[in-house]
């Protein structure tokens, strides 16, 4: 009984403390944060349900749902090289996408440092980059097998060379934008090249550059399924393309919202380690 | 080393400037010819767009001038310099940094040689002259425009300078901030003895504060017009010159200049 009491405790200070403001602020909150996602959400539901109806080769959400707790009940087995659990083929697509991705920044970020910096630099990368930065990623993979020998090093490649781009450029940017009067101060106050770049460029900078480290994170996710598609091994575009050998469609549609839970939280992560860094 | 001509601590010596833009060449300045003497304080005024900031911006090292000469302690200016510090218009403080440290990062530079401990003596006396020790690890978001304009000036300051550039460093305050900072910089410059270059477009300012008023003719090829000495003696009291009869007819000379035989044509 006592529990009860407290249960309700909230709820009845609601109603009591004149706090329908509060109510209405958390009603407001629900129509219009919560409340929308979740109706599109389940109307995406609905709309597969109805396709899945009139296409028997295709699973409804129900079935695939059914699967999907099947899956994720032992994600890490391991049958040897050509088998193994749903969590070790994402874990494995992470890190090509780490490495791919950490080389593109230690690459990438000094490299618009210096193109923003130095005009010359600029000049003479711009028609490099305007060629290469278009040529869809994938036309990479056969230069990294060649160079390579090998599918691995050949992915990681792929996203480097992908994920680059978007970090050049908009650090390149950044520097480009960063208001002559800093620089004045910069001048005026005779400051070395090292506190120009620690005290000024960086700070300045580093949103450009989280927006850089975002657009790459996002392009380097897409990549890689294809990418795993291609060479095989183990990781989450491989598996999709053993599911559909095995024409197991449920995997597959779990596979694609895998790979979009992943992408988004990956972009989430980034996100909030922008916030932190930003100055304001 | 040379001893330098007290007379012509700074000085300017057929002084022009042209600037390459996109629709040709424009000529700003043209003829500039200007001695200042050393502990002297000059105001520069003149109608917006004059080139006065390019005057300043000339002798901070900024700008290179196309023709003529410019020295300061004797020797030609060849770029910017510890011994000319400048205020900016707009406070230019890095926004991530606090007080302190953009106070920290001039002195830090100015003053090599010296232990962390003297960098930080300096920072904190520099920034105790313009009244902001409770604020000096604020950033600058955090703190009003006067204060803003106090720290830009204490960072100035805490470089030692023999000359200290000001363009238009009030401009953006209210009436009564300003005054307030004004009879600041004054007390400040009467300690310090330091030269100062002061671009102005209020006449009170410039009477009050200068030694000198240089008024510019209106551009393109904008040209010294007129110099106005100031006698007035110092300490000067904002007050008692209100009512005085040479400080109102200084004033109204500068304002005859500027607004009857050099009056802008309305845009
Ligand atoms: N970097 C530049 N390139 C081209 N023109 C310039 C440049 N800097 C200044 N000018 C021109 O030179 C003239 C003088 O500019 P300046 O900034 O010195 O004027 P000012 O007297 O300081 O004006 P204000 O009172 O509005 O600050 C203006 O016509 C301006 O357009
Ligand atoms: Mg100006």
């Amino acid at each position: 009984m006592t529990n009860t009491v407290n249960k309700l405790m909230p709820i009845a200070k609601c109603f009591t403390f004149g706090s329908s403001s509060s109510l209405n602020v958390q009603a407001y909150r629900f129509f219009r944060w919560i409340l929308p996602p979740i109706f599109g959400l389940f109307l995406l539901a609905v709309i597969w349900a109805m396709i899945a109806e009139h296409t028997p080769e295709l699973p409804g959400p129900i079935k695939t749902w059914a699967s999907a707790v099947e899956l994720f009940s032992d994600p890490f087995y391991d049958h040897g090289i050509n088998d193994k659990g749903v969590g070790w083929n994402i874990l494995a697509s992470l890190q090509r996408v780490g490495l791919g991705f950490g080389l593109a920044a230690i690459i990438g970020i000094p490299l618009g440092f210096i193109i923003g910096r130095f005009e010359f630099v600029a000049r003479m990368t711009a028609p490099v980059i305007s060629l290469l930065r278009p040529v869809s990623p994938l036309a990479w993979l056969p230069i990294g097998l060649l160079v390579f020998k090998a599918a691995n090093p050949a992915a990681i490649w792929v996203i480097f060379i992908s994920a680059v781009w978007p970090m050049i450029i908009n650090t390149a940017v950044g520097v480009n934008k960063v208001p002559q009067d800093y620089m004045n101060v910069a001048k005026v106050l005779n400051l070395s090249e090292w506190k120009i770049v620690t005290k000024i460029l960086f700070p300045f900078v580093l949103p450009y550059m989280m927006t850089g480290v975002r657009l790459s994170i996002g392009v380097a996710w897409l990549v890689i399924v294809a990418a795993e598609m291609l060479t095989g091994g183990v990781g989450i575009g491989f598996w999709v393309w053993d599911e559909w050998n095995n024409l197991n469609v449920e995997h597959i549609i779990i596979a694609i919202f895998i790979v979009g839970i992943v992408g988004l939280l990956l972009e989430y992560a980034l996100t909030q380690i922008a916030k932190r860094f930003s100055y304001e | 080393m040379e001893k330098a001509n007290t007379d012509k601590y700074v000085q300017l010596e057929h002084v022009n400037m042209t600037f390459n833009t996109k629709k040709g060449t424009f000529n700003a300045l043209k003829g500039i010819n200007l001695n200042i003497k050393e502990g002297e304080f000059i105001s520069i005024i003149g109608h917006s767009g004059c080139g006065k900031s390019t005057v300043l911006n000339l002798i901070a090292g900024l700008l290179h001038p196309t023709d003529g000469l410019i020295f300061c302690a004797g020797r030609e200016i060849a770029g910017p310099g510890p011994e000319r510090a400048v205020v900016f218009q707009n406070h230019s403080l890095l926004p991530w940094l606090t007080c302190f440290e953009n106070v920290y990062l001039a002195v830090e530079r100015v003053f090599e040689n010296e232990t962390k401990a003297q960098l930080e003596a300096r920072t904190h006396a520099a920034i105790e002259l313009v009244g902001l020790t409770h604020s000096s690890d604020k950033r600058p978001n955090e703190i009003s425009g006067g204060m803003k304009q106090r720290v830009g000036i204490a960072r100035a300051l805490a470089m030692e300078p023999k000359v200290l550039l000001l363009d238009e460093p009030f401009g953006a305050l209210d009436a009564l901030t300003r005054a307030n900072l004004q009879d600041e910089l004054m007390k400040i410059m009467a300690k310090s003895g330091c030269t100062a270059v002061m671009v102005t477009h209020d006449v009170d300012e410039a009477v009050l504060l200068s030694d000198r008023v240089v008024m510019m003719t209106n551009g393109p090829s904008a040209t010294i017009g007129e110099i106005l000495e100031v006698n007035l003696p110092r300490p000067r009291a904002r007050l008692a010159l209100a009512e005085d009869k040479e400080y109102n007819h200084l004033r109204s000379e500068v304002l005859r200049f500027l607004y009857e035989r050099h009056a802008k044509k309305s845009a």
